[in-house]
């Protein structure tokens, strides 16, 4: 039962999501949490000085929904929160395009606070999503992944 | 069997998405990387990464994890998603 609903609490889909929406989603029929605390990150335009055009993102089907369903878990067992939600989009992004979404509700606000930098600093190191861009540099285009950085590792460890 | 899956800059490196090895031949995941190592230079140089990752069923593990028959183990590299 915890699993079931647990994945209810996970997207991961190639369109787009409504900010408003899901915002709507967390507050309906939900009149004991006092707090939603919402994270939204998009597609930048640059990287390490490069010019970014698109970024293309990849998963591990099946993993991908597992990993979040346990980093979910251990959000709800270290905070005292309501309702979750976790939207990661795949596929091909253009510039400024929203790519993951991270909604929670607590009665009073630190525990949103914290329990939604947690999951996304665990996203970052333990979700299996890798992401290729493609950069432009004096008219060439090229395509690279990017590399994972040691600050997020560093940050995700300050949890444990 | 085992079926072996790779993601990402891993997956295009090998040219290579997935295969299955006979399960009587591997104990851990280390035994499975000591044999996709010896296929080819290329193999070998990839499997040479320390921060390589795997799973086996889709968990994160270290390479000390016991495989069996039926299980899916992948590799991929470090994740960058968010």
């Amino acid at each position: 039962m915890q699993n079931m609903l647990s994945r209810q609490e996970i997207s991961i889909q190639t369109s787009d999501f409504s900010l408003a929406d899901e915002v709507g989603l967390l507050e309906q029929d939900n009149l004991s949490d006092g707090a939603i605390v919402t994270f939204t990150g998009r597609v930048r335009n640059n990287n390490n000085g490069n010019s970014v055009t698109t970024l293309t993102l990849e998963h591990y089907p099946g993993m991908t929904e597992k990993a979040l369903a346990k980093i979910i878990i251990q959000a709800k067992e270290r905070w005292n929160i309501g309702r979750v939600k976790v939207i990661h989009r795949i596929g091909e992004l253009a510039i400024g395009e929203q790519i993951v979404f991270v909604g929670i509700t607590s009665k009073h606000r630190h525990d949103a606070f914290a329990a939604n930098e947690f999951i996304m600093d665990y996203l970052k190191v333990k979700a299996p999503f890798w992401k290729k861009e493609r950069i432009s540099d004096a008219g060439q285009t090229s395509e690279s992944w990017l590399d994972a950085k040691t600050t997020d590792t560093d940050k995700a460890g300050l949890w444990s | 069997m085992i079926k072996i899956v790779f993601f990402a800059a891993l997956r295009e490196q090998l040219d290579c998405a997935e295969l299955s090895i006979a399960a009587d031949k591997v104990k851990t995941v280390a035994d499975i990387k000591q044999i996709l190592s010896a296929r080819n230079e290329q193999w070998r140089q990839t499997f040479s990464n320390s921060s390589l990752l795997s799973a086996v069923n889709h968990d994160m593990v270290d390479a000390s994890q016991v495989v069996k028959a039926g299980d899916e183990v992948a590799f991929f590299p470090p994740v960058t998603g968010g």
